[in-house]
């Protein structure tokens, strides 16, 4: 089955083509009429920023979310997909970012989960044993069959996924990121994996942050922005530049840094921070970093996955107990104050994940808006009801949210809106310093802008802004100073007058000679 | 011009919660009024089906026994919004009961030579003080040592009616009334008095539950409690005290069953160390009859109260009408099992969202289906056992 002439009976023809999907949330468009094609027995690569439709395209494709409108052709013949399992059938498997295994299971048992091979006795465990030790041997990975999922590295754990989706046959196989928790050594083994796989006729289709990587295992590139396509071509075609120049495109305004005053004080002094890894105490995940924002700067924080941005941001929020250094606000140390303390001398995290930590989904958009500030303003027993709808709509109205009223339930208003109301309820606390974690998440790119629009304001009024982004663009627009992390450190600062590419080489995702 | 942005009203309106109640369409209000018309159907029928249930006296009667439920059910909700629970309320209600019997046959000290008799005031607040205690060790254990509510107080279900046993030797204190001359006579007040004609019980429990309905809409930790029980993270970055918000929902409701025991053994004239027994799971299926989310963050107090009216007027109801203990406990485990699926109902459809982050979590999910199962076997095994 696995020859060199495989290449010579029809790879590189297309198995399967999506054409016009459109897919839309609401009001919000995560898809625009998208053209998709994926080549047999080849590796095609999508390029796209956060938020460019990268994870849509792929849920649609295997039966995850079903699109808006547009078709899907598989093998000539239209097709519509009601489940993964659906898919699954028809031969597309996804492997997520976040691995859907059992940790408790053995190998076996993962690899036959839900289809298990049944006899009149029960389950034939040795049958299946015999076939996943067949299938590991032929990813030339020799792990026992009977071996538990949670002792095997990260790497294995993504190979037995890979055995799990070849066990049923997958034709085309997604993968959503699958370097960023692997080491070198494990990137090569994996590599040699997905060759291995497109000479036996195996479509692949690749999703990564780390573009030279990318480039390197890919034959073709399908770079998306803003939920379009904007640029294909053969891999030998074109170069890291291309890519990015196509990911990033021509810039949307998102501002520029506010300027025509000056810079106060140091207001939030970082002094040699670090942060243990919560799985493996000997390693840091944030470096002894030291840094400063003063008074009316925004500073952002560029890096990628992993490089240590979140655990910086909610351990200078207090969630995250550091392992050494000090936390310095306007000169006092905050080191070991409460999450409430530090809000109240007045310093607040905008989280990453607005639904699992910004918003109380059961509250309404007052309730989340006053949530943090309520203790303050209310000392005695009761809250007065005016007082607060005062207070609530003075913040709708500050931070421009579109709702129906202070009443209106948080779940009814859009991503960007959402995330405006979790800025509001910070900045209902009179915060002296306002750290913001990938504030442009998950929304569209008018909300970002506007997003960002409120941020310079504020700062303009002597308040300081710390925010990260994997987003180059966002760093070319209002920070004074983009600082970039890599591996728990900083490894460079910039002023306003940096290009993308120079961005790019400090975090480690692309070297530009 | 900033008024007009505000009037540009999102498209997609959803359900309101809880909190803001505007708009009205029938289906919804039959969904959220549904513990109120189950309540006006079981009264209507049991009302057809014998001559004696509709009557003044007969309502007051079975709303003293509505009473003790209804008490236990406003503690049991506060820790339910902060999504725990407390399975050693029924428990809690007995130690109190033996609590007071202990004190009313007075305190002997032996270093002194003495029999102390404490007058009932003195006898109700250590009562009270008790349930505090048994509540601030589950709050404790959950808040601080992260031991799974359901755990924490399943455990102490056993050691407080242990204690409750072992005070007693497994006897009852049949002696209550206390003596004049004793200066501590007064504790059947709480079980037989009546204060324009109705009983002290209902009395008290309508003082609780006008006291918390307050609490959890105007105040502070009220508004804590809704936040940290519909998403613990999010209010613990807002500053919301949240370990202190659950340590204190449990004293809440330790206080909760201590009343509910003094009220319970003063009506029934004596204190046996195995009184409440499984009565904390009515008082989990009165909150979740009135609407409340298992999961936290939804429910308020009109809705427990009614979810103990519907399961005490009904119990009763089928006592009156001669229909065997055994269709009783049928019929009491049908309607929860009906409840937690309107529930599950209703709180599905809120969890569509108009958009998604990236890395999405599973956790917001009002009431989630293994839950709602949880819900309904713990009951079923309740009504098995106590019938």
């Amino acid at each position: 089955m696995k020859t060199a002439a495989d290449t010579a009976h029809g790879a590189g023809e297309i198995v399967l083509a999506a054409s016009d999907i459109v897919k839309s949330y609401g009001n919000t468009h995560a898809l625009k009429s998208v053209n998709f094609e994926i080549h047999r027995g080849k590796v095609t690569t999508l390029f796209g920023e956060n938020g460019a439709g990268k994870s849509t395209l792929m849920k649609i494709l295997s039966g995850v979310e079903t699109p808006t409108s547009g078709s899907i052709i598989l093998d000539g013949e239209p097709v519509t997909f009601s489940s993964t399992v659906d898919a699954r059938d028809r031969g597309i498997s996804i492997i997520h970012q976040e691995l859907s295994l059992a940790p408790n299971l053995n190998v076996r048992d993962n690899i036959f989960m839900g289809r298990e091979l049944r006899t009149a006795h029960g389950v034939d465990f040795a049958e299946e044993a015999r076939q996943t030790a067949a299938l590991m041997a032929s990813l030339e990975e020799d792990i026992a069959p009977t071996t538990l999922i949670q002792a095997l590295r990260l790497g294995q754990q993504q190979l037995v996924e890979i055995a799990r989706a070849l066990s049923v046959n997958s034709r085309i196989l997604i993968m959503d990121e699958p370097t960023s928790a692997l080491s070198a050594a494990e990137v090569e083994l994996l590599f040699k994996v997905i060759r291995d796989l497109t000479s036996r006729g195996v479509s692949i289709v690749y999703i990564s942050h780390h573009l030279e990587e990318a480039l390197e295992i890919t034959d073709y590139a399908v770079v998306l922005r803003d939920g379009s396509i904007t640029a294909t071509a053969e891999a030998k075609d074109i170069d890291l530049e291309w890519v990015v120049r196509n990911m990033v495109g021509e810039n949307f305004d998102l501002g520029s840094p506010p300027s025509g005053y000056d810079l106060g004080e140091v207001a939030l002094s970082i002094d040699d921070v670090s942060i243990a890894d919560a799985a493996n105490a000997e390693r840091s995940v944030v470096d002894r970093l030291s840094l400063d924002v003063r008074a009316g700067e925004i500073v952002c924080i560029y890096g990628l996955m992993g490089a240590g941005r979140t655990e910086l941001m909610e351990s200078i929020a207090g969630r995250v107990p550091m392992s050494g250094g000090r936390i310095l606000l306007e000169g006092q140390d905050i080191s070991r104050l409460s999450i409430a303390d530090r809000i109240a001398k007045g310093l607040g995290l905008v989280p990453e994940d607005r639904q699992r930590d910004g918003l109380v989904q059961t509250m309404s958009v007052g309730a989340n808006l006053s949530l943090a500030s309520i203790g303050v303003f209310f000392k005695g027993l009761l809250m007065s009801r005016p007082q607060e709808h005062t207070l609530v709509d003075d913040s709708i109205r500050d931070v421009h949210v579109k709702t129906a009223g202070g009443d209106a339930p948080i779940g009814s208003l859009s991503g960007g809106n959402q995330q405006k109301v979790v800025i509001g309820k910070m900045l209902m606390t009179e915060p002296k310093v306002i750290l913001l974690d990938e504030p442009s998440r998950g929304i569209d790119i008018g909300a970002k802008a506007e997003v960002f629009r409120l941020l310079s304001e504020r700062a303009a009024q002597g308040l300081a802004v710390l925010f990260s982004t994997s987003e180059v663009s966002e760093c070319l627009s209002i920070a004074h100073r983009i600082i970039v992390m890599r591996r728990g450190r900083i490894s460079a600062e910039f002023g306003t007058d940096v290009t993308k590419e120079q961005i790019m080489a400090a975090s480690g995702e692309a070297v530009v000679a | 011009m900033t008024d007009k942005r505000r009037d540009d009203s999102s498209p997609a309106r959803a359900t309101p919660n809880a909190g803001g109640l505007r708009g009205l369409s029938v289906g919804k209000l039959l969904l959220e009024g549904r513990a109120f018309f189950a309540l006006i159907v079981i009264i209507i029928v049991f009302s057809s089906l014998s001559p004696y249930y509709f009557s003044l006296n007969n309502f007051l009667t079975m709303a003293s026994h509505v009473a003790i439920y209804g008490i236990l059910a406003i503690g049991m909700l506060l820790v339910i919004l902060n999504g725990g629970i407390d399975l050693s309320v029924g428990s809690t209600l007995g130690l109190s009961g033996v609590m007071a019997g202990f004190l009313m046959q007075g305190v002997t000290l032996k270093m002194f030579g003495v029999t102390l008799f404490p007058s009932v005031w003195v006898v109700v607040l250590l009562a009270c003080a008790l349930g505090a205690l048994v509540g601030a060790i589950n709050g404790v254990l959950v808040a601080r040592f992260k031991v799974p509510a359901f755990v924490a107080t399943l455990g102490m279900l056993y050691v407080v009616r242990g204690v409750a046993l072992l005070m007693t030797n497994g006897l009852t204190y049949n002696n209550l009334g206390g003596k004049p001359a004793l200066g501590n006579t007064g504790f059947d007040w709480l079980g037989f008095n009546r204060l324009l004609n109705v009983p002290i019980g209902v009395l008290v429990l309508a003082v609780i539950a006008l006291i918390f309905s307050v609490v959890l809409s105007r105040s502070v930790f009220g508004r804590w409690l809704y936040a940290s029980g519909g998403n613990e993270r999010a209010a613990q970055l807002s500053g919301v005290p949240v370990k202190k918000v659950q340590i204190y929902v449990y004293i809440v409701s330790g206080v909760c069953a201590a009343i509910a025991g003094l009220i319970l053994s003063s009506e029934l004239t004596s204190a046996g160390p195995t009184a409440g027994t499984s009565y904390e799971l009515t008082a989990i299926a009165a909150v979740v009859i009135g609407g409340a989310a298992l999961t936290g963050g939804h429910g308020n107090i009109r809705g427990t109260l009614l979810g103990a009216f519907v399961i005490g007027f009904l119990s009763d109801g089928l006592v009156i009408i001669g229909v065997s203990a055994y269709w009783q406990t049928v019929f009491t485990g049908a309607v929860i099992v009906f409840a937690v699926l309107l529930n599950a109902v209703q709180y599905r459809r809120r969890v569509k969202r108009p958009e998604t982050t990236g890395k999405n979590s599973d956790s917001s999910h009002p009431m989630s289906p293994a839950r709602v199962a949880g819900a309904v076997i713990k009951n079923a095994v309740n009504k098995n056992t106590a019938g």
